[in-house]
């Protein structure tokens, strides 16, 4: 085959996705704003960002089905703008939305996408995939009629059952209870494991942390990008741990003091975070000394640092 | 007041006026929604005024300036003032001359003209001689309205256009015969004429909207993002998306053709392999146009509309329920444009004249040109992005 980017494939490990400068813009307003990302091939890259961040445009552009206004860059050895024909023939995306055919059986969707493909044995790929992803004994069951959990494992059937090279994922744990999740993320690891590079959004923090990189993107941007230690700690937050009773006053008086930028509550804990450490223990001293509570200086959480990344975007893009 | 009363015992009370607020509720909505809906509210002016101006101004059930043909096996004084006494009584306008029968019967069964005027060889002479010699004047009847008047009329008044053209008063007795043949249905049976048409007509109703909401359903659906993310390209998505119902349509064909014939005594007189084919045509025609106002609108409800706005002029304007050639020029010209048009004139001349390809070439070619056209429409305005 003519079209294999054997070139890109030879300087293993090479990068599946490798962008620059992406802007989309939707009637005036700047959804995607020069982004530039890469994804090394086998890796399990995690999307992450609040909602309406442009994940899901970002998305869209890299498997063709959105022309940036600018920007450039290849998936998979091929140019994003011109390529997009060949990009889709080694890409599986699955969509935020189910988008497969409900009016049609399990094993009709996976049939259709085979010969979409070109596969020679459609019904033989259809069968391999429906024993892979355990929808046995519901062949002949409409997909409209599956439930949720069944939904979403249908189509990540659909998406990798032509055997794509990248799988592009938005949001496909949204609705899902944690056993389908935690199966869902077994098989996205298996899948990586053979080497297929996988990109997926999600607004779960536990997600984030079974990815191999992640990216966090707030209105457009991309505000952070590595391994979730490098995320951490490049955030320079720092955060005390709190044990003890009556979280509720506490909370109330440490909001919005000087060099406290974050109090949440986790649990049996209460997370208290600042960028500047100084100022932190500055603010939280009166209360260290209290014997309700218990103080302890600790690590922020993902979700801590992608809170305050959120709201310093605000301040920066929004006011 | 507030919109909720508390009452003693703490149980909420029905609000004043529930019944009106409530529907007061939806009806807001709906004009909101109605008035985000351009093409819906298009529609209200347009299909109203398009009815109208159509009804009005196009159709004419006693047409007049009919295309005919003449053949003259003779040059003659009185020849000449009986065709100026023809085309004076403004049912007939004189498009042709041949100088053939062969020619003349050419024209009417491609449907070029609908009457064939013939002043044989020797015929002045005949006169003179007071041979009452015959005119031969023939007319397609395929639709009686169309010929009906024309023939109808066609003794007295030619008479009365002839004393008055020879400076004579009235003669007292025609000196010639006008010998009026009405073919290929010459009991003027309204049913020969509109089963064909009915063909036509009920095969655009039906293919144009199930090509019209195809790609707005999957719009709708959601399956659209999915399928533009697989390797498919637009002429594939609509080749796949016509070719089943063009099966669909040749089995609705099959059964109005079927039972025009069984149960209404229709004949075919031309070649079913030839009616088959063109029908085949004329069905992926409509699928093409629906499939194309598939590609333009937003949404299901849209699609149907513009469907309706195609099938309305189809129906008045092809000459279906109405003469052609008795339409003025500027509806004849958006008629040429409908596909329903010319293959009423096929299936009309293949049934009911026995006609055969070298008839039908005019209308082959201008039903193969709209379906061209309208795909090209289709793959170029089909967005393979969802920019």
């Amino acid at each position: 085959m003519n079209d294999s980017p054997t070139s890109a494939r030879s300087d293993a490990p090479s990068i599946a996705i490798d962008v620059k400068g992406l802007t989309k813009s939707f009637s005036g307003r700047e959804v995607v704003h020069d982004l530039s990302m890469q994804v090394k091939r086998g890796e399990i890259y995690g999307f992450l960002g609040p909602n309406g961040s442009g994940k899901t445009t970002t998305i869209r552009i890299l498997c063709g089905l959105l022309t940036p206004d600018s920007g450039e860059g290849s998936c998979l050895g091929y140019d994003i703008r011109r390529d997009a024909d060949k990009i889709k023939r080694k890409v599986g995306y699955m969509t935020q939305r189910f988008s497969l055919y409900q009016d049609l059986s399990v094993r009709e969707n996976l049939e259709f996408v085979a010969r979409l493909y070109g596969m020679p044995d459609a019904r033989g790929a259809a069968r391999d995939t429906i024993a892979r992803i355990g929808l046995k004994g519901r062949e002949e069951q409409l997909a409209g009629e599956l439930s949720g959990g069944w939904k979403q494992r249908l189509a990540l059937g659909a998406c990798t059952l032509p055997n794509p090279q990248l799988l592009l994922l938005d949001e496909p744990t949204a609705g899902v209870d944690p056993k389908a999740r935690r199966d869902f993320w077994n098989e996205i690891h298996a899948l990586a494991a053979e080497g297929l590079t996988v990109l997926v959004s999600t607004h779960y923090m536990d997600e984030a942390e079974r990815c191999h990189e992640i990216a966090y993107i707030a209105y457009g941007h991309l505000l952070a990008h590595g391994t979730v230690d490098e995320v951490i700690a490049k955030s320079e937050l720092s955060t005390w741990l709190v044990t003890g009773e009556d979280f509720n006053g506490l909370m109330a008086e440490l909001n919005g003091k000087p060099g406290v930028d974050m109090v949440a509550p986790f649990g049996t804990s209460l997370h208290v975070s600042g960028r500047d450490k100084a100022a932190l223990e500055t603010a939280i001293a009166p209360y260290r000394g209290d014997s309700k509570w218990h103080w302890q200086a600790g690590e922020p959480s993902l979700e801590d640092v992608f809170i305050d990344l959120m709201g310093r975007s605000r301040d920066n893009f929004q006011g | 007041m507030s919109a909720t009363e508390t009452i003693q015992n703490g149980e909420e009370r029905e609000p004043a006026f529930g019944f009106w607020r409530r529907s007061y509720a939806m009806l807001v909505k709906e004009f909101i929604q109605l008035r985000r809906d351009r093409v819906s509210f298009a529609m209200i002016i347009i299909i109203p005024v398009m009815q109208l101006l159509l009804f009005g101004f196009a159709i004419n059930t006693t047409p007049r300036h009919l295309p005919t043909a003449v053949l003259l096996q003779e040059d003659s004084d009185l020849g000449r003032s009986i065709l100026k006494a023809m085309e004076n009584t403004s049912y007939f306008r004189f498009t042709r001359e041949v100088h053939t029968v062969e020619q003349l019967d050419e024209l009417l069964q491609s449907g070029k003209v609908l009457f064939g005027v013939e002043i044989p060889r020797g015929f002045e002479r005949a006169v003179r001689r007071g041979d009452k010699p015959a005119l031969l004047v023939a007319a397609d009847a395929t639709d009686p309205v169309a010929s009906g008047t024309a023939l109808g009329t066609l003794g007295t008044l030619v008479q009365s256009a002839l004393a008055h053209d020879l400076h004579i008063g009235a003669p007292p007795e025609m000196p010639f015969e006008i010998r009026a043949h009405a073919r290929y249905n010459p009991a003027a049976e309204s049913r020969l004429n509109i089963v064909p048409g009915l063909v036509g007509t009920i095969l655009t109703m039906t293919m144009l909207i199930f090509t019209a909401l195809s790609v707005t359903r999957e719009i709708e659906r959601g399956t659209m993002e999915s399928l533009l993310s697989m390797p498919i390209k637009p002429v594939e998505v609509m080749f796949g998306k016509i070719i089943p119902y063009v099966m669909v349509g040749f089995i609705q064909a099959g059964l109005i053709i079927g039972i025009g014939v069984l149960l209404f005594g229709v004949p075919v007189l031309g070649s079913l392999t030839l009616l088959g084919l063109l029908t085949t045509l004329f069905i992926t025609t409509n699928l093409s146009i629906g499939y194309t106002f598939s590609t333009i609108v937003q949404n299901q409800l849209q699609a149907m509309q513009l469907s309706m706005m195609f099938f309305l002029p189809s129906i008045l304007l092809s000459g279906f329920m109405f003469p052609f050639a008795g339409m003025p020029v500027w509806a004849q010209y958006i008629g040429e444009g409908l596909p329903l048009t010319h293959f009423i004139r096929i299936v009309r001349a293949i049934m009911l004249k026995g006609a055969a390809m070298p008839n039908l070439r005019y209308d082959t070619i201008a039903l193969v040109a709209l379906m061209l056209f309208a795909m090209t429409i289709a793959v170029t305005r089909f967005r393979r992005t969802l920019d």
